[in-house]
């Protein structure tokens, strides 16, 4: 047994037995990070705050929400609503901010991208990074089927309907996805399972790993540089903290990302309030109509792009169906951003703007992603579908090209 | 198309902008960083949203409540189809809804010839039947008159004891050629000024309507609630139910669709589906929004529109006020937290810089 | 340094007006633990008094709970400040849970009198805790009187207020 003598403080009691002063000096006050950073920096910090939000309302919208197919629309749009007392701003709150927090996700994902901050070290930050991004598009998908309106029920169906197109085993899977042969209440509670406890749990350790995936790398800066932390760590523990190029995670990391997210947080509160309807679609205040078919289906704007990647093939090509053709790009589109770092075939750790031919990718790879989501909206009908087929023929395009671009772009470099 | 190409150009200026913004220097770097992350998402939001549902939910006429069937008569006449009965008979309506009636010639008129199927119970005429007998006599509950002449239109009443059919706008679910025979018969051979008597005696009869009760001390919300249910109740829950109201529709939905072919749907959450302004249109002619659709015309006046659909949004999104109330309390809470966070971002690294 | 002290402050200014936040949060958040307006709402039970036999026990529920009910037979003495008189006759109207831990008592019309199962307490025919553990006689719901033949349980009436205005100056004056 430790030798343990008598504690002079509460404080000096816990420490001696959990190091809570060597706990928080690992992990705040001597955590690094590079001084030369912006803001873009503080949408990790940003995530974590918008996923807590949506943890707790989630808490107490499971409170009053019923996962039964004749009890689900009405738990959520008259009880929550209407009678719980502040249970329209839980809902609001959840529903707004499962949608805006993917356009920080994207943000976050876009700055790794553009700051090649998934290679050369990272790249275990960028794939637990990449593992959070479809375990959150589950989590997503799942949580919008249990209001049981009709996207929720069309969406599920649609989607659902996809692994059918999966050769040999594709319509029995479909109906042991369902647990039933349409989406019906064996898939709802299913669903409810999986948003509720598995997915989050999920999360919740993707999160914790992909925290500690940053550690050794180190978080990136926005010149790509590589420093000595230990020396740089050193002049800011004697004093020198305007020379030094690191500063410390707490307080003065943190203290920038709590700006960040409480100007943040004016602009989704505005949203919650007065601008929801981009997120809870009209659409969805129906209830589920397994006989009709809405006039018009679309997923969550985040989707969109993917889903404009599925049905951007609406014709044979090679004697694969199209249908088949869309399947292999859905899955390609998934499945490829993970293999990033080994597709980036130049050594260049630089934002996009100093690297001479991956700066011209990246712009053409928003601007497609862009397109796609735009159109992913709109009615697949005459010039649209046209759009969508050449759009994601360049998508997938891009991407079998960075290979062949980041070897010119190590060239130009001279292997720099 | 024209929308596409607007879309590409303002895409291109954007670009533009994008390129000579993230070059001038003199503005702090996480400003322009801001400011192009900004108008990308506000693009990209504007294709998604506005520009989406523009292209989905195509525009379509004015609401109007003029009811001289001018909407009619166009709508026919766009479609090549012979539009003189249609006209003929909409300004039959209108000169009578001009002439000046008899309300103690048309009560008589409106004993004689409405309340056998009618109740008006203001006046004392009750209802001669259960509501399920009623659909089973006559496919449809016959809505009571007590209002009728308070929430329904001159022009609009006089073109439906003319020809209800017509007036309703649903001459493709009871087609005159058609076996079908609409429940209530049209009065086309009465006189212009008896006609005119029935409506003025509606009307008059409406006006002695109480408000209906409400509680002691009910707030200005309840007042209106209640004002606004007596008109919904009159002109919509023959067919229509709203659970979210505990109010039930006195004709079956199954026995709506053997009368009109479509089973209504419950308009709890309306408000949210479709919206004020669609619902608006929507109700002043079913036609114009949704071809086919078996809701008839029900002529309510712009007020008594108003009220019905105020009343759906009571009653499907009744915390509107709380939100509203709550909202800027709110937003002025955030923004005082983020100068307080602001400050102690400077003040901290004021030392790093 | 003035530096430090003024960071700090600023640092705890901002960690104050975060509270604030947090605070509200948790007011929004404990009212939504609150019950629902339906349920409040619901808790009122209408008895029609005339179905009653002397004698016999009436169980009806309000709010959850089992509330008996008995009307008095004429060799039957009601007990002053308990016993109910609607029209003509005295009711006893009592929640039907033993005092002394909450089990139901069972009555004998012969005995005149309730015996729980659990302890052994006993009550008499007005709800007076006669015998065993139980500290208290059987409490009394809010009930108004409508007319000679209906109440209103969970509604307060008048005769309800005085009952229990006069049972609290017992109470004070033991």
């Amino acid at each position: 047994m430790a030798e343990f003598e008598k504690a002079n403080s509460v404080g000096e009691w816990f420490d001696q037995r959990l190091n809570v002063k060597g706990f928080w000096r690992v992990m705040m006050t001597e955590y690094w990070i590079p001084k030369n950073i912006n803001f873009l920096w503080a949408m990790g910090a940003l995530l974590a705050m918008l996923f807590t939000l949506l943890l707790v309302t989630g808490i107490f919208l499971l409170m009053y929400y019923k996962p039964d197919v004749n009890m689900a629309f009405d738990s959520v749009n008259y009880t929550i609503m209407q009678e719980v007392a502040y249970g329209w701003i839980f809902r609001n709150i959840h529903g707004v901010g499962a949608s805006v927090v993917f356009l920080v996700i994207y943000i976050h994902m876009f700055t790794g991208i553009y700051y090649g901050s998934y290679k050369k070290g990272r790249e275990m930050i960028w794939l637990s990074g990449m593992l959070l991004f479809v375990l959150f598009s589950a989590e997503g998908f799942s949580g919008y089927m249990l209001p049981w309106g009709q996207m929720s029920y069309w969406a599920a169906y649609v989607i659902t309907e996809i692994f059918g197109g999966i050769p040999f085993i594709g319509d029995e899977l479909v109906i042991w996805i369902r647990g039933n042969f349409y989406v019906a209440d064996a898939t709802l509670t299913r669903f409810f399972m999986l948003h509720v406890l598995l997915i989050p749990l999920a999360i919740l350790g993707a999160i914790v790993f992909h925290f500690y995936t940053l550690r050794f790398p180190h978080v990136n800066n926005e010149e790509g540089e590589f420093f000595d932390y230990k020396e740089e760590s050193e002049k800011y523990l004697a004093g020198d903290k305007k020379e030094s190029k690191v500063i410390a995670f707490w307080p003065d990391f943190l203290s920038k990302d709590f700006m960040v997210i409480s100007i943040f947080m004016i602009f989704f509160f505005y949203l919650v309030f007065y601008h929801n309807s981009f997120a809870m679609d009209p659409v969805n205040f129906d209830k589920a109509d397994g006989l009709k078919t809405p006039a018009h289906i679309y997923p969550e704007w985040y989707f969109l792009w993917s889903y404009e990647v599925l049905r951007g093939f609406f014709f044979d090509m090679f004697g694969i169906s199209g249908k088949s053709l869309g399947l292999i790009a859905f899955g390609f589109a998934q499945a490829i951003f993970f293999v990033l770092p080994w597709l980036d075939r130049s050594p260049m750790v630089k934002p996009a703007s100093q690297r001479p031919v991956f700066k011209y990718w990246f712009w053409l790879m928003m601007a497609d992603l862009f397109v796609l989501t735009i159109f992913g909206k709109l009615p697949p009908t005459g010039v649209n579908a046209w759009v969508g087929f050449y759009s994601s023929i360049t998508f997938i395009v891009l991407f079998l090209a960075l290979p062949f671009l980041t070897k010119i772009e190590a060239k130009m470099a001279g292997g720099k | 198309m024209f929308s596409l190409v607007v879309g590409l150009v303002v895409a291109v200026v954007l670009l533009v902008v994008n390129i000579v913004f993230s070059k001038l220097s003199f503005i702090p770097k996480e400003f322009r960083i801001l400011t192009i992350i900004t108008i990308m998402v506000g693009y990209v939001y504007w294709g998604f949203e506005p520009y989406a549902h523009h292209e989905m939910h195509p525009h379509v006429a004015e609401a109007e409540y003029k009811f001289d069937g001018s909407n009619d008569v166009a709508a026919l006449e766009e479609l090549g189809a012979d539009a003189t009965e249609t006209k003929a008979f909409w300004t039959r309506a209108v000169s009578i809804g001009s002439l000046k009636g008899d309300a103690t010639a048309g009560a008589d008129l409106v004993a004689a010839n409405c309340t056998a199927c009618h109740s008006m119970e203001s006046e004392g005429y009750p209802k001669l039947m259960e509501d399920a007998d009623a659909v089973a006599a006559y496919g449809v509950t016959p809505p009571d008159l007590s209002i009728a002449g308070r929430i329904y239109d001159a022009n609009y009443l006089a073109a439906f004891i003319l020809n209800p059919v017509k007036a309703m706008h649903i001459e493709h679910k009871y087609p005159v050629t058609g076996s079908k025979v609409f429940p209530m018969p049209g009065s086309d051979w009465m006189s212009d000024q008896e006609i005119a008597d029935m409506v003025a005696y509606l009307q008059s009869a409406a006006k002695k309507v109480p408000a209906p009760e409400v509680e002691e001390g009910a707030s200005d919300f309840e007042i209106a609630k209640a004002n606004n249910k007596q008109v919904f109740e009159a002109a919509c829950v023959r067919c229509h139910s709203m659970s979210y109201a505990g109010i039930d529709a006195h004709t079956s939905a199954e026995a709506i669709a053997t009368y009109i072919g479509a089973t209504p749907p419950d308009l709890s959450q309306y408000i949210r589906s479709r919206g004020a302004e669609y619902l608006h249109n929507f109700i002043n002619d079913p036609q114009r929004k949704l071809a086919g659709t078996g809701m008839p015309r029900v002529g309510l006046t712009h007020d008594a529109e108003k009220q019905v659909v105020e009343y759906m949004e009571q009653i499907g999104d009744s915390k509107k006020q709380e939100r509203e109330a709550l909202g800027p309390i709110v937003l002025i809470y955030l923004t005082i937290l983020a100068v307080f966070a602001l400050l102690w971002k400077k003040q901290i690294w004021k030392k790093l810089h | 340094m003035i530096n430090e002290s003024r960071r700090g402050f600023m640092g705890k200014a901002f960690g104050a007006v975060a509270a604030v936040g947090a605070v509200g949060s948790l007011v929004a958040m404990k009212k939504t633990w609150d019950p629902l307006p339906s349920v409040m709402a619901a808790g009122f039970t209408t008895v029609d008094m005339s179905a009653l036999e002397e004698n016999k026990l009436q169980v009806v529920k309000w709010q959850g709970k089992p509330i008996f009910l008995i009307k008095f037979a004429a060799d039957m003495q009601a007990v002053d400040k308990r016993s109910v008189k609607v029209g003509e006759h005295y009711y006893s109207v009592m929640i039907g849970l033993c005092t002394h831990l909450g089990c139901i008592p069972a009555y004998s019309s012969a005995n005149k009198q309730f015996k729980c199962a659990c302890h052994g307490g006993e009550f008499d025919a007005a709800g007076v805790n006669t015998f065993g553990p139980p500290p208290r006689p059987l409490d009394i719901p809010p009930f108004a009187i409508k007319d000679e033949n209906t109440i209103v349980l969970g509604e307060s009436g008048p005769e309800y207020e005085a009952l229990i205005a006069s049972l609290a100056t017992d109470n004070n004056i033991a």
